[in-house]
Parts: C-alpha cells; structure tokens; sequence
C-alpha cells in the first residue's frame, strides 16, 4: 500500500504514463520477435523479463523512497509491459487449432517461468514480496 | 498510429487495474484477479469480433494488455507461499482462459 501521505492523483497519472511506455514496449517486441514455431515468443518473453524486473525493483533505493516512481515503475510499467489478456487469448487459440500439446506447454512455461523469474530475483535482491509490496512496486 | 493507440488504451488499463487492487485486493489478490479475467475476457470478446487493426491496439493491445499483469500476478502467487499460490495461479489462469473462450465465442457470433 503506498503511503497515505501520497496523493492518489500523481500516483494514477505516473502509472498511466508508465503503463503507456510499457504496453508500447510489449507492442514493439511483438513487431520485432514474430510468432515463430507457434509459441508467442514476445509475449512470453516480454512476460519473463518483466517478472524478474518487478522482483528486482525494490532493491532500488531511489524506489523505496519515492512512491510514485515506485507506482511509475512497478504497477505502471512492468504492469503494462506484461500482459495476462494476451497469454490466455494465445493459448486459446492454439487449443482452438487443435495443437494441444503447444498450448500446455505455452500455458506452463510461462507460468512457471514467471514464479521462478520473480523468485530468482527476489534471491539476487535479497528482497521479499512484502518488500515489494511496501515499496508499492506491487499492487496492492 | 497504431503505437498511439497502443498507448492511449495502456494509459487507461493501468490505472484501472491499479485502483483495483486498491480496493479489492486482501489477504486474497481480489482485484488483480478480477483485472486479469476481466480483462482476458474482453480480450477474446473483441477477437471474436474481429474488429480489424485499430481497435484492436486501442481497446486489446493498449487497455486489455496493460489492464491485465503478469508481474503483479508472479510476484503475488510467490507472496502467498505454496498452497495458497498455486490455489491463486490455477483461479487465475484456469477462470481467465474460459472467460477468453466464452468471450470469442460470444464474439464470433455477434460479429
């Protein structure tokens, strides 16, 4: 929860800006990194890195202080860099295709990818998701 | 163009998700949850419409995408250890792929 000092307008508009950039940088990485062999590559990876990012962010000093960098930042751009919409609209396709086995394996990795990604930086940070959670680097 | 739009939708989505989770997320993560099958499930509704490459950015790429997470999501499964995790993760994406599906459906036979 970010402080009750802090405003709630900076706040929303820092991660309205944030989430902007974000999404455009998940938009760009999909017309960069096409589809290939079935599995969406740009999602996937767009959803990886943005997991260990978020488990990393804390660790930042310049973030733990300022909460509206910490919104920018966390729900703001990771939020709006990763996706869940654009993950399960894929994997329904591929079930809809009949290529079952892609599906579950997309569906799997990413989920899987994503909780070890978070845990990998929460180890390389030495910070927890409570951390994460008072720094408001995540919701709530 | 389509890179505006991207953002422009993106501008709302997150925000929205962001108050939200204000207001919903407890000891369960309520309000990323309900964001996530929400948004997945307006997602596969537009699909199903076909609604061509501008819309698609605005209201798909832009809002549903950045109102929908996966970061907050990993780091919240991850917070909530082993059991109640996995609990979150399967209500999660299990809940959220029906809604896509029952979107497109819904979607393809309107459109």
């Amino acid at each position: 929860m970010a402080s009750p000092s802090t405003h709630t307008a900076p706040l929303l508009l820092g991660i309205a800006l944030g989430g902007a950039i974000g999404a455009l940088g998940r938009w760009g990485l999909t017309q960069w990194l096409p589809e290939a062999s079935g599995i969406p590559w740009a999602t996937l990876l767009a959803n990886l890195s943005g997991c260990l990012a978020i488990a990393c962010l804390p660790a930042l000093a310049l973030v733990r202080r300022r909460p509206v960098l910490a919104a920018a930042l966390g729900p703001g751009l990771l939020g709006g860099f990763t996706t869940l919409s654009a993950y399960t609209a894929e994997s329904r396709a591929l079930i809809a295709d009949g290529r079952i086995a892609l599906a579950a394996t997309y569906v799997a990795l990413t989920v899987l990818g994503c909780v070890v990604a978070v845990l990998l930086g929460e180890r390389l940070t030495g910070r927890s998701e409570d951390e994460a959670v008072a720094a408001g680097v995540v919701e709530p | 163009m389509t890179a505006a739009l991207v953002a422009l939708g993106a501008a709302f989505g997150a925000p929205l998700r962001y108050w939200l989770a204000q207001r919903l997320d407890d000891r369960f993560p309520l309000g990323i949850w309900l964001a996530n099958v929400v948004g997945s499930t307006i997602l596969g509704l537009l699909l199903g419409l076909d609604l061509g490459e501008r819309p698609l950015a605005l209201l798909g790429v832009g809002f549903c995408g950045a109102f929908t997470t996966f970061s907050t999501f990993a780091a919240q499964s991850v917070g909530l250890g082993r059991s109640r995790g996995t609990t979150y993760v399967l209500a999660t994406v299990v809940v959220a792929l029906c809604g896509c599906a029952a979107g497109y459906g819904i979607g393809a036979l309107l459109a």
